[in-house]
């Protein structure tokens, strides 16, 4: 695999292994007159761990938003599990998303719901009605998490790194293909930050989850990813296999090193 | 002052909300469960605050009715001013305005902090439909919650207005009642009731479309909140002009 300099074809091309899970075809997104990506590509192979890196306000979390159908593409295709999600219905659209789970930056957990209620939500909303069934797999998932019996609390008990981690089981009780990552070790200690990672390292050994990171903490980006994307300017502007892309890709190491420039 | 296009986009926002909830109570019905629970926080808890507001203003009327009509001897015509204006104006309008205070703040506030923290796009994410589950419930309570709240309201102004025009005024109770079941008749009384389904429509579909709309943080949420009760009182006033003439059209047809 090589690195890939701004504007080139998604990786499918590298790597010639599978078809993509998740692709961007010269996606364009724009807010009135403010242009976020313009002509952004790139494919995401099943099984991967990738990270999207980039500056403050570079549309990262847009890209996770783009892919699980809250935001819309203004031009280009966002294709998921092969389907494009510009010209999806809303029953569709629902389809596609309940492939794909998403844990949001600051976990989004329903205030007014218990922790068992905000796990059990996708579930239901699936027709899952059995009370025993939502029983087992709320119980599996936050023993997934090292939160077990937690059920009864509401999620202004919970500390930052315990509700991350609620989060990560409420998105993960649907048994996602896709797992979206919207800033996960965020304002964490070094322990809770940790078992995120390897939360999210065991997702894609033992399920082969196929997972999209967006974060600015490197040491977890290096311990989690297979691949990292940079994201400026709209566009990816390096992407490849960590080990190379963060030793020989410039972009990426004056980023690392906090020598970025917006003009870069 | 935002510009003009701005307004007309939120409105064409606003109508897409609101077809939005048609289409799903079409499609999905009602939840029972959710509209109760908001039947209950719109409805009933709303009661002690139209209670209070209605029996002062009732109080209040009978005084400054009696003011004016015993220049012309009429004292005792109190009840037919107080009824009258209770049934046809004062409840819904007052109701309308009290729960667009409490409840519309309330709406606002509580949609605006789930669509900031990001929980709308979590429901969303997880399958469910944010019209279904937040919105559709809510203002189905309201329109519901609203004519019974104005019933509580104008029952009560009038008991206020009988108070004090019984122990303040000296008018006899029989006359005040009597006065009152002359001038007030059932068309005055549904005229009212019906204005107020308006009411509970818009005041509580204007939070809910406010709230929706945040921008900017938790800075966003308090503005939001503001504006959520002024465009809904506004809304009720304007609209109170439209809805009246519209019912004096029909009446005098």
């Amino acid at each position: 695999m090589t690195i890939k300099a701004a504007g080139t074809q998604s990786t499918v091309a590298q790597t010639g292994a599978s078809t993509p899970i998740i692709e961007f075809r010269d996606v364009r997104v724009q807010f009135d007159s403010h242009m976020v990506h313009d002509g952004l590509s790139f494919a995401l192979n099943p099984g991967e761990v990738t990270t999207l890196l980039g500056p403050s306000g570079a549309g990262k979390t847009l890209v996770l938003k783009l892919i699980i159908g809250l935001i819309f593409a203004s031009k280009g295709v966002v294709s998921v599990t092969g389907r494009d999600m510009n010209t999806l219905t809303e029953e569709e659209l629902r389809e596609v998303r309940v492939t794909a789970g998403m844990l949001f930056q600051g976990a989004a957990l329903f205030d007014s719901l218990s922790i068992f209620e905000n796990i059990a939500y996708g579930l239901r909303e699936r027709g899952e009605t059995n009370e025993q069934t939502l029983r087992e797999v709320v119980a599996s998932r936050l023993e997934m998490v090292g939160l077990p019996g937690i059920e009864k609390k509401v999620p202004s008990q919970l500390s930052g790194g315990q509700k991350k981690r609620v989060g990560l089981a409420r998105a993960l009780a649907t048994s996602p293909r896709i797992m979206l990552y919207d800033e996960p070790t965020t304002g964490l200690d070094p322990t809770s930050t940790r078992m995120i990672d390897e939360l999210i390292v065991k997702f894609k050994e033992v399920h082969g989850i196929t997972s999209l990171v967006v974060t600015h903490d490197i040491a977890s980006a290096r311990r989690i990813s297979d691949r990292w994307m940079l994201l400026n300017g709209g566009k990816i502007v390096a992407d490849g296999p960590v080990d190379t892309v963060s030793q020989e890709n410039q972009f990426v190491a004056d980023f690392i090193a906090g020598r970025w420039k917006e003009e870069i | 002052m935002l510009p003009f296009k701005t307004h007309l986009r939120s409105l064409g926002a606003y109508a897409h909300m609101m077809v939005d909830v048609v289409r799903d109570i079409l499609n999905n019905g009602i939840s029972v469960r959710e509209t109760s629970r908001q039947i209950v926080w719109i409805g009933i808890s709303s009661v002690p605050i139209v209670l209070l507001t209605a029996v002062f203003t009732g109080m209040v009327l009978a005084m400054q009715t009696a003011y004016g009509l015993h220049r012309f001897g009429a004292k005792n015509y109190v009840g037919n001013l107080v009824g009258l204006a209770l049934a046809r104006e004062l409840g819904p309008v007052l109701t309308a305005i009290m729960v667009c205070g409490r409840v519309g703040a309330g709406i606002a506030a509580e949609i605006a902090s789930m669509t900031v923290t990001e929980q709308v796009d979590a429901i969303r994410a997880l399958g469910a439909n944010p019209i279904q589950r937040l919105i559709t419930p809510r203002i189905v309570a309201g329109t519901l919650c609203m004519p019974l709240l104005t019933g509580v309201a104008v029952i009560t102004g009038i008991c206020g207005g009988w108070f004090v025009s019984v122990f303040e005024l000296n008018i006899p109770a029989f006359q005040y009642y009597r006065s009152y079941l002359y001038a007030v008749q059932i068309r005055d009384v549904t005229d009212g009731l019906i204005k107020s389904v308006f009411f509970g429509l818009i005041v509580v579909s204007i939070a809910c479309f406010k709230g929706l709309t945040v921008r900017g943080g938790t800075e966003g949420v308090g503005i939001t909140t503001t504006a959520a009760v002024v465009t809904g009182s506004l809304s009720v006033f304007i609209s109170n002009f439209f809805i009246t003439k519209f019912l004096i059209l029909l009446t005098y047809k």
